[in-house]
């Protein structure tokens, strides 16, 4: 016989120990996932125990179901269709209260319900006694001690959901939430309705329904007209004049009264079963804080994490880097020793592992940042930072946690952009990876260098500076104008618990760096790939190029030519000829790599766009570097120098001086670097946003919104610049 | 008297959660409800979030959301 399958959610607040109680019980067998159509991260773990095969999904921490944030919306679906067989709820001794309120939705719902009463020895020694038989004799719910990070209970919270599920006696209906008279009458006349126009019009419990719509559900109203149009509509209007009624009655909507009621039940149940014994209880947490938030202290604290984590991120990260690009390089020169010369060759040197090894070289960065993140989390840490950066943050219209991603655009926007993960409203999220790319990546340096040495000598860290001055600035108005347009009225209350500080579990930071970094690999991987295939086959083809000289042909001239003189010649004389030669063979092939190039499709495209560019002062050979940044922005620099002739070395005045032969002003350098600074994502970025907001549409937005903000900033700064008599 | 007025290291007894109805659900749900006794424990460096402890936990709330919420019973 097949094993029999169960499915287990587990439901809880944030901090209430849930995802510790995950991992003790799946262990690493976890497969992170992201909810369908949401980003919000889907936990699910299989394992078998006694002959069954369990299957336990970790639902988003939430304070309640109430469907207004995106977690909420998901945990709340996933029990309303996927019905699990048992929902294990994590309740945290230490806030009870608090923990019942989603508890006693969960039971509204009608699903076979478990207490974990979690971490009770830790409220015990502040002085709080919880009475867990009481606790189950009141709510009719059975309930389990565990300790989750000392691994307690875990086995006994297994059998528990499994002899639940087996069980045949539906939850109890009793023992739960009862409303004032009022709204008693309100519930039981609409569910009558409900029952006696259409019965079963949704598959869910009819007095959850009824409840729900007298709270003005907005998505349960809209479940109901979409199963039965005609029907469903005359509910709404029989649930809205009893809603207006309940209104009249209690000078207050009834969704307020019904959660000031829902509380009032909790309290009844928390003074039955909780006894408090010390007032003023001893807090090593309260402490902590007194020196990380502290009024002076606070901010300097603050501003040493981030630079720490900035530091072990891109300074620490630079050592594998470079060992993951040697790597590469190795790959490289072997697959060019091993492969033969042709079109696959090229595909696999210069597309695929210049591609993928673009990306993988991010991999060290990516696990630090998050491991430090993960560390700011799990100690809570990540919410004192919110709670000092959010009046900062406030005036763009942003939560105080979208600061470290927005700081970590400085060195790439990839880990950036993940790092928004964190934020718990959806719009802040999507707002917050937006602004992002405006902050100028370590990637763009590079070009910065080049041009600003070139152009603006002495005062070229001046220029810099005043660059990221203007992506900052840049990024505080979209953030105002989209919070006030497209985004708008999501500015969700900052209404955050600042939960105790912990000691954070190594098993738990490791999870949780593993699986972001792997999401990272595997999603990333993919797109890049395809991405950069396509980059190269633009810049590679057609193969067929009618040279201006015959390149093939001078190029074993002067090989043969350096080859057949030595015999009369001296040492040093041969040796020179030699170099020569080699100089010429290098002249040769960089002359028709740029004949290549610029016969190209991405050539082509360039001078193609080239009017696009005319009125930023950049010519086409400026257009070309330009659209191949896209899948890096220091390959900016490498086009510019194989388009310009100056070689493919790293020598900066040679590209610099070829710039300015080429006509290149200073001022046509300034807007090119503004250019630069503000338009399109580089590749890797783009896939980020693409999976982070979980759709293209996002992600084409942002690609078209930031390069028509760096057009027009180029254009005015071209232009105005002209009018102002610079050149 | 409205919560945000109240100064680091008081408490008082909500009286009235106002404000939309949104923010008012929000609050409410986080355990602000009528008659709970909340204790300032810190205004943040910058003034603004404030900190207070309600139930035995801590939670920080924006002192323009503060201001929809009315206290009595100052000590």
């Amino acid at each position: 016989m097949p094993p029999k399958h169960l499915t287990i959610a587990l439901a809880g607040n944030p901090n209430s120990g849930k995802t510790t109680i995950f991992n003790n019980l799946t262990g690493t067998r976890q497969k992170v996932g992201n909810w369908p159509g949401v980003t919000v991260e889907k936990k699910e773990g299989h394992i078998s125990r006694s002959g069954y095969d369990l299957a336990i999904v970790d639902l988003p921490g939430t304070y309640s179901l109430t469907p207004f944030s995106i977690e909420e919306v998901v945990a709340r679906n996933f029990l309303l269709d996927e019905r699990p067989d048992v929902v294990i709820v994590i309740i945290d001794a230490s806030n009870l209260e608090r923990s019942l309120y989603l508890a006693t939705q969960i039971r509204e719902l009608d699903c076979k319900t478990l207490f974990a009463l979690n971490m009770a020895d830790m409220a015990r020694s502040r002085g709080m006694k919880i009475d867990g038989r009481k606790l189950s004799e009141l709510l009719d719910v059975p309930v389990v001690f565990t300790v989750g990070n000392r691994n307690e209970g875990m086995d006994e919270l297994l059998d528990q959901a499994i002899r639940l599920a087996e069980s045949t006696t539906p939850p109890a209906r009793t023992r739960r939430v009862n409303y004032s008279k009022d709204i008693e009458e309100a519930i039981g006349r609409l569910k009558h309705y409900m029952e006696s126009t259409t019965d079963g019009l949704l598959p869910y419990p009819p007095r959850w329904v009824a409840t729900k719509l007298l709270e003005d559900d907005k998505i349960v109203k809209e479940r109901l007209v979409a199963a039965a149009p005609q029907a469903g509509r005359t509910i709404l209007q029989a649930s809205q004049a009893l809603r207006k009624h309940l209104t009249d009655r209690f000078d207050e909507e009834p969704q307020i009264v019904m959660t000031d009621e829902r509380y009032g039940f909790i309290a009844g149940v928390v003074r039955e079963v909780q006894t408090s014994t010390t007032q003023e209880r001893v807090d090593i947490s309260r402490s902590i804080d007194l020196v990380l938030t502290h009024r002076f202290f606070g901010f300097p604290i603050f501003i040493f994490f981030i630079w720490a984590m900035f530091q072990l991120t891109f300074t620490l990260g630079e050592y594998p880097v470079k060992w993951i690009e040697a790597a590469v390089d190795l790959a490289a020169g072997a697959a060019e020793v091993v492969l033969p010369a042709g079109i696959l060759k090229s595909l696999v040197v210069d597309g695929v592992i210049a591609g993928v090894g673009s990306v993988i070289k991010f991999m060290p960065n990516i696990l630090i940042l998050f491991f430090c993140i993960a560390l700011f989390e799990d100690t809570g840490y990540m919410a004192r930072s919110a709670f000092l950066m959010d009046r900062i943050m406030h005036l763009i219209g942003l939560h105080g946690k979208s600061f470290i991603p927005m700081l970590m655009g400085f060195g790439c926007n990839v880990p950036a952009i993940m790092a928004a993960r964190t934020l718990e409203s959806e719009k802040d999220r999507i707002l917050t990876i937006l602004i992002t790319p405006f902050m100028s990546c370590s990637a763009k340096l590079p070009v910065y260098v080049v041009l600003a040495g070139a152009f603006f000598g002495a005062r070229a860290g001046t220029v810099i500076f005043g660059l990221y001055l203007l992506g900052i600035v840049l990024s505080i108005i979209t953030g105002r104008i989209f919070r006030s347009t497209l985004l708008k009225g999501a500015d969700a209350p900052f209404v955050m618990e600042l939960p105790p500080y912990r000691m954070p579990m190594a098993k738990s930071l490791m999870i949780h760096m593993w699986d972001r970094s792997n999401l990272f690999l595997r999603k990333m991987g993919t797109i890049i790939l395809l991405g950069s295939v396509i980059i190269w086959a633009l810049s590679s083809f057609p193969r067929d190029v009618a040279y201006t000289r015959d390149y093939t042909a001078e190029i074993r001239q002067a090989t043969d030519a350096a080859e057949s003189r030595p015999a009369m010649a001296g040492d040093a004389e041969r040796r020179a000829i030699q170099e020569k030669s080699e100089q010429i063979v290098a002249e040769l092939r960089r002359m028709e790599k740029t004949e290549l190039t610029q016969e190209s499709y991405i050539g082509r495209l360039g001078r193609f766009v080239a009017p696009v560019f005319a009125p930023l002062g950049i010519d086409w050979r400026g257009g070309v570097s330009l659209l191949s940044g896209f899948v890096a922005k220091e390959i900016v620099v490498s086009t510019l120098g194989v388009l310009h002739a100056a070689g493919e070395s790293t020598e900066e005045g040679a590209l610099g001086k070829a710039l300015a032969a080429s006509g290149m002003t200073p001022l046509a350098a300034l807007s090119m670097m503004v250019f630069v600074l503000l338009y399109l994502p580089c590749l890797a970025t783009t896939a980020a946003i693409r999976r982070e907001t979980g759709s293209y549409r996002w992600m084409l937005f942002s690609i078209g919104y930031s390069t028509s903000v760096a057009w027009v900033m180029a254009f005015l700064v071209y232009q105005f610049g002209r009018l102002l008599g610079f050149s | 008297m409205l919560l945000s007025e109240l100064k680091q290291g008081q408490t008082a007894t909500i009286v009235r959660v106002g404000g939309s109805s949104l923010l008012r659900r929000r609050i409410q749900e986080m355990g602000l409800v009528k008659g709970t006794d909340l204790y300032v424990e810190k205004y943040a460096p910058l003034k603004d979030p404030m900190e207070l402890v309600l139930k035995g936990f801590h939670i920080s709330l924006r002192v323009e959301e503060a201001a929809h919420i009315v206290v009595e019973n100052l000590r």
